[in-house]
Formats: structure tokens, sequence, C-alpha cells
């Protein structure tokens, strides 16, 4: 009976007994995949929703929209046009203004074109037109240009160059090729953070972890089993959410299997050290709980899970890339997406590695064993 | 000693067990009985003083003296989803020499239990196990703090069948209790603990021979608070005196000689008994006598 061997068949034991953990380690990640790959699923683009406002004049407006698709047309009097643009239920209120003769100005500054018969979509004499829009919303920018374009075409604007459309999907490029890799990387943290050190916490509070230290088990048996059931897990867990994004999403690794194994190894086991200095002191749930989401949420948000951290400012930037999520995160991605090696996450590994050696010896240092 | 920032738990105890001996720290909660074996068992520093633990110290021999030694806390909470043989199992792997599971298992009437989650047991059985987890590594000694806490009488008398046994085998027993009847029934010798100090030690028979007689008399009567207890004591047979509430309480060597002239001398005073009553004395009386306190308040 070895001891290392005995401690960890207990670690084992303990979690696979324990139907809620199975769930947060197994089912959670799997159903948050699929929640948000459900929600972020590509689509062709919405129609711009778009009012125009009922006054004299506006009903030939809101007829030459309706002939673009791509435009979805509701008649509202100015009250709830107004109400619909602050909702954001529509992103640009088209206001028709006075007639004006042939010959004037049009609304944009644009001469109108003497001598020139209208073309045949033309049904509408020239117009005023004001725009309501709130252009800090990148909807009703778009919304607006889109409109405009039409209700130009339609007052008679002729364009001055011929352009096509080429559409393409780059593989790689859909949100959900974005987000695997980050849900991976965030499940092995939680994994490992809640796995070992809440767990020691609670065999702390429940005297369990005097009674062991009151026999002669060595202390570095007792926290390697902690690290040995972590390592068997990620080979559980990886091939289960990796073939789950694959399979429902298309979503492969693309880069060297090897490498992608041994960092998320990596990461499970830095993150797993993290842990053991989080709970080495922690003398309650409440205090190890409270420590533990002061450490990940920080990583939730700003370490590229469901977003990228180009998003932040540029002066953030060096510590973003300094957490440890983030590296796994950005790790994974090269290797799951731009088909990277070893060589193109030696940065990451070596931050991960070095997270791992200086949170071991802290933990080692401060930890309560009585 | 020990000292907890303002709080000294454990000043100035001095005591020495001997091989093959059951010995027991009896006290009220609070003496510092848990502190003392705390400190024996290598799991709480002292502030200060020399523990020497089969003839080592921990200090230098940790690792000798945890292969020697079974500890039982006052409350062992094990890994609630594992079964009673697995972690049994668990706990001989850490011991280089011991018993089985089936062994040990036998030792404390567990064997029917040997699959159920350790979450399902009894208090009772927990406590069992307990021990069992102390015995597997066969040790040499073993402490034992308030082995019987909050158990039934059935419970109760099965562990001290278990560490009647472990002592027959000539192993040592260190226990903490404030029930002096596993006290008398355990122990070879007790120290009396109280406020972190040993206030009297002896064998049982020797504790309760201190009190001068071996039964107790009680009484109360009406307007019994103007006696003096050296009036009581001055009687025949009586040997002393003290007040508890309104009962007094006389240790008396011969009660055939004692109560009647206690009798004569409530007649003489013209005092109405409200109770009386006598029992053999025990540890309790001791207690009270040094302390002026019951041991369980």
């Amino acid at each position: 009976m070895n001891p290392l061997v005995e401690l960890t068949l207990a670690r084992l034991r303990s979690f696979w007994r324990e139907p809620s953990a199975v769930f947060w380690t197994f089912g959670f990640p799997l159903v948050l995949t699929v929640a948000l790959g459900v929600a972020f699923r590509n689509r062709p683009p919405d129609p711009v929703a778009a009012a125009v406002e009922t006054r004299p004049g506006s009903e030939a407006l809101a007829a030459a929209l309706e002939k673009n698709a791509e435009v979805k047309v509701r008649r509202l009097d100015a009250a709830d046009a107004r109400e619909a643009l602050r909702t954001g239920k529509v992103a640009v209120v088209v206001q028709a203004g006075e007639s004006v003769a042939a010959g004037d100005l049009s609304p944009a500054g644009h001469p109108a074109e003497p001598g020139r018969p209208p073309p045949p979509g033309s049904l509408l004499p020239s117009l005023a037109i004001t725009y309501e829009l709130d252009p800090t919303r990148p909807e009703s920018r778009l919304a607006r240009a889109l409109v405009d374009d039409t209700l130009q075409r339609a007052l008679g604007r002729i364009d001055a160059a011929k352009v096509a459309d080429a559409k393409i999907t780059e593989p790689g490029s859909r949100y959900i090729d974005f987000l695997i890799p980050g849900l991976i990387g965030m499940t092995l943290m939680s994994s490992s953070m809640w796995g070992i050190g809440f767990v020691i916490v609670e065999m702390r509070v429940k005297k369990l972890m005097k009674r062991l230290v009151a026999t002669p088990m060595r202390r570095s048996h007792f926290l390697a089993s902690f690290i040995l059931m972590r390592l068997l897990f990620v080979l559980l867990e990886l091939p289960v959410l990796t073939f789950f994004g694959w399979a429902t999403f298309g979503v492969g690794v693309r880069g060297s299997l090897p490498a992608f194994v041994s960092v998320s190894l990596l990461g499970a086991v830095a993150f797993g050290g993290l842990s053991l200095l989080i709970a080495s002191r922690a003398q309650n749930e409440q205090t190890v709980n409270g420590l533990m989401n002061l450490v990940m949420l920080p990583m939730f948000m700003c370490s590229g899970v469901f977003f990228s951290t180009d998003k932040f400012p540029a002066l953030m930037q060096p510590f973003l890339h300094a957490l440890p999520l983030t590296a796994l995160n950005d790790a994974l991605r090269a290797v799951m997406i731009d088909g990277a090696s070893f060589g193109g996450i030696a940065r990451q590994l070596a931050i991960l590695v070095g997270l791992t050696l200086v949170s071991f010896a802290a933990a080692l240092r401060l930890f309560r064993w009585r | 000693m020990k000292r907890y920032d303002d709080v000294t738990a454990v000043d100035g105890l001095d005591l020495e067990v001997r091989v093959g001996e059951c010995f027991g720290l009896l006290g009220p909660n609070g003496a510092g009985k848990t502190t003392t074996i705390g400190i024996l068992e290598g799991l709480l520093d002292p502030t200060s003083g020399d523990v020497r633990v089969l003839g080592r110290r921990w200090e230098t021999e940790e690792r000798a003296l945890r292969e020697r030694l079974g500890v039982s806390l006052q409350k062992t909470e094990l890994a609630d989803k594992m079964t009673v043989e697995e972690l049994l199992r668990l706990f001989r792997s850490f011991y280089p020499r011991g018993r089985s599971g089936d062994d040990v298992l036998k030792t404390v009437s567990l064997e029917e239990k040997r699959k159920a989650w350790f979450e399902k047991l009894s208090g009772g059985q927990k406590q069992r196990l307990a021990v069992a987890c102390a015995l597997v590594g066969d040790p040499e000694l073993l402490f034992r703090d308030e082995p019987t806490t909050g158990l039934d009488p059935q419970s109760r008398r099965q562990l001290w069948d278990v560490i009647g046994e472990f002592k027959a085998a000539g192993r040592t027993v260190l226990l903490t209790t404030h029930y002096m009847d596993e006290a008398e029934r355990l122990c070879d010798r007790i120290a009396i603990v109280d406020h972190g100090k040993v206030i009297k030690l002896g064998t049982p028979r020797e504790l309760i021979a201190s009190l001068g007689g071996d039964e107790v008399v009680e009484f109360a009567c009406e307007s019994g608070g103007a006696l003096a207890a050296a009036e009581l004591e001055a009687l025949p047979g009586v040997t002393a005196a003290r007040k508890q509430g309104e009962v007094w309480a006389l240790t008396v060597a011969e009660v055939h000689v004692a109560i009647p002239s206690l009798l004569a001398f409530t007649a003489k005073r013209a005092l109405a008994l409200t109770r009386l009553s006598t029992h053999r004395a025990t540890l309790e009386d001791v207690f009270v006598t040094l302390t002026g306190r019951q041991l369980r308040e």
C-alpha cells in the first residue's frame, strides 16, 4: 500500500462520489459552451431597423425604403419614433422635410442635376430629410448610411463606380473558434482552483487535516496527491471538452497535439499551485471563497475568455498579458486556431512555469498544517 | 506551558505517564485538557516547557514518534464519502508496520459496516472508526481526547472495552475526560486538572480516600444556612462537611455512626430535615471538595 496512491485514490473517490463536483467540472463547461455557441452562432446579418415619422410626404420615403430588404421599416408618430429610438428598437428615425422645388439643392448639398430626366426608380420630388440617431451607437451609424444610400438612389443619385461584394469566411474567424479555447482555459483554471483550494480548507475546517498530520503521513505526499488528481482529471476533461467543441461546432486542434496537451497539463498544475497558495492560510470556507473570487474574477473578465484582451487600453496590455489565464488562453488559441507548436507558445509556457515555481514555493512556506 | 495571546491555557502542568498504564486527565470543560494532550501529540507547540514522549522529543524525532503513536481527536470528521475499509487502508498506508484493517475492525466491532460511507455511520460508529484509525498503526501509546463525549451508554461501554483490551496488551493510554465514571473505570492514575494546573494526582482509590471517608451523606433542612461546617465536622464519624447550595454534604468513614449522630444533632437543634441521602464517594466529590465547583457546570 503506497501512501501516495492511497491519498490520490481518496481524492478521486471523494470527487466521483460528489455529484455536484462532477457537474461543475464536466457538465457546466459543456452547458456554457452550448449556450454561448448558440447565442453567438453565425447568422445572416439582421436587417437594420428604421422608423419613418408619419407626416405629410413621409409615405413615399417609407415605400422607397421597403424596397430594400436590408431595411426594416416602421411607420411611427413623432413620440413613438423617439421612444423606439431611445429603447433601441429602431436605429435611426427618418423625418421628411418640406418639399423643395426641383432644381434647388438637395438636402445633402449635392446639386440636383438640371436637364437630366429623373431615373425610372425615382418617384419622389426633391426633399429635405432629417435623420435622428445616436452617433455613439455603431448600429445607428450603419443604419443611417444604409437608409441614406437607399433614399438617395431612389431620389435619383447615380453611383460613380460599379461595385460588387465578395463574401469570405476564413476558418477560425468565427466567434465560436475564439470562444472554445477560452472556455477550455477557464475550465482548467476553475477546476484546479476549486478542486484543490476549497477541498483543502474544508479538510482543515473538519480537522481532517489535523488528523492526517497526526499520522506519519509525508506532507509532500499529501500535496502531491492533489496535483496528481488534477493531472488525471485534465486527461479526462480535455478530451471531453475538445471532442465536444469539434463535434458540435467543428472547432478542432489545428496545431501540435502534444503542445496542446502539454500546455493544458501545465496550466492545471500552475493554477493548482496558485490554489494551494490561496488555501495555505485560510481557516474557513468563506475566506477561501472570497480569495478565490478575488483572484479569478479579474481573469474571467480580462484574460480573453469571452472577448479579446485587445479591447482593453494599450496601457493595460502588459499587465493583461502577464496574467496566467491570458497566457494559457493565448497558448491554447495559438495551438488550436493558428496551428502553432511548442515554438509559438514559448512565452506563455514560461509564464505558466514561472507561476508554478513561485506559487508552490510560497505555498509550502506558508501552509498551515494544524 | 501554553499561552494563547492573553489566555494561559496550560500553566505549569507537570506529569509523568508510565508505560503500560492508563492515565486520565480529568477536569471540567475549559480546564486545559485538550491543550495538554495536543502538546503531547505534537499538534500544538508549547509556549515553554519540556515534553518527552516515549523518551523522544518532537523537535528531533517527529516521524519516529508518529509511527509509534495512535491519536484520536475530540471529534474526528473523516472523508464523508469514503467507506470504512477505504479509510482504514488510507491510514494503514502511512505506517511502515501495523495491523490489518480487518483486525482492527473486529476489535472495534465494525465489521458489518466495512462498505458503509463515513457519513452514514452513527455517532458511536464514527468514534469507533476513529479509534480503529488510531489503532491501525499498532501504536505503543494511544491518545484519546474525550473518547465518549455525547455517546449513548452502549457505545460508551464498547469503547471502554476497546481501551481495556489495548491496555491489557501492555500498551499505554492517555485520555482526557470530564466523566468521573469513565475516569474511575478506565484509569490506573488520574490527574485532576483545573485552570491549566494539576490540582490532584493519584489512583482513583487514593483520590477518593483523600476525602477521609468512603461515603457521602447529603442532607438539607430548614434554616440549614445557619449551620457552621465546624459544628458538623465535630460530629462522630464525620470527617468533612461542605455546603453546595442548600445541601450539606458530609464525608463520612462509617455511615452507621454518622447518621445517628447527625439525627441527634438536628433533633437537639430542632431542625426539620427536608432531605437525607447517602452515596459512595466518587471523583466528583473529590473535584467538588478541591474546587467548590461541579465537574459538569
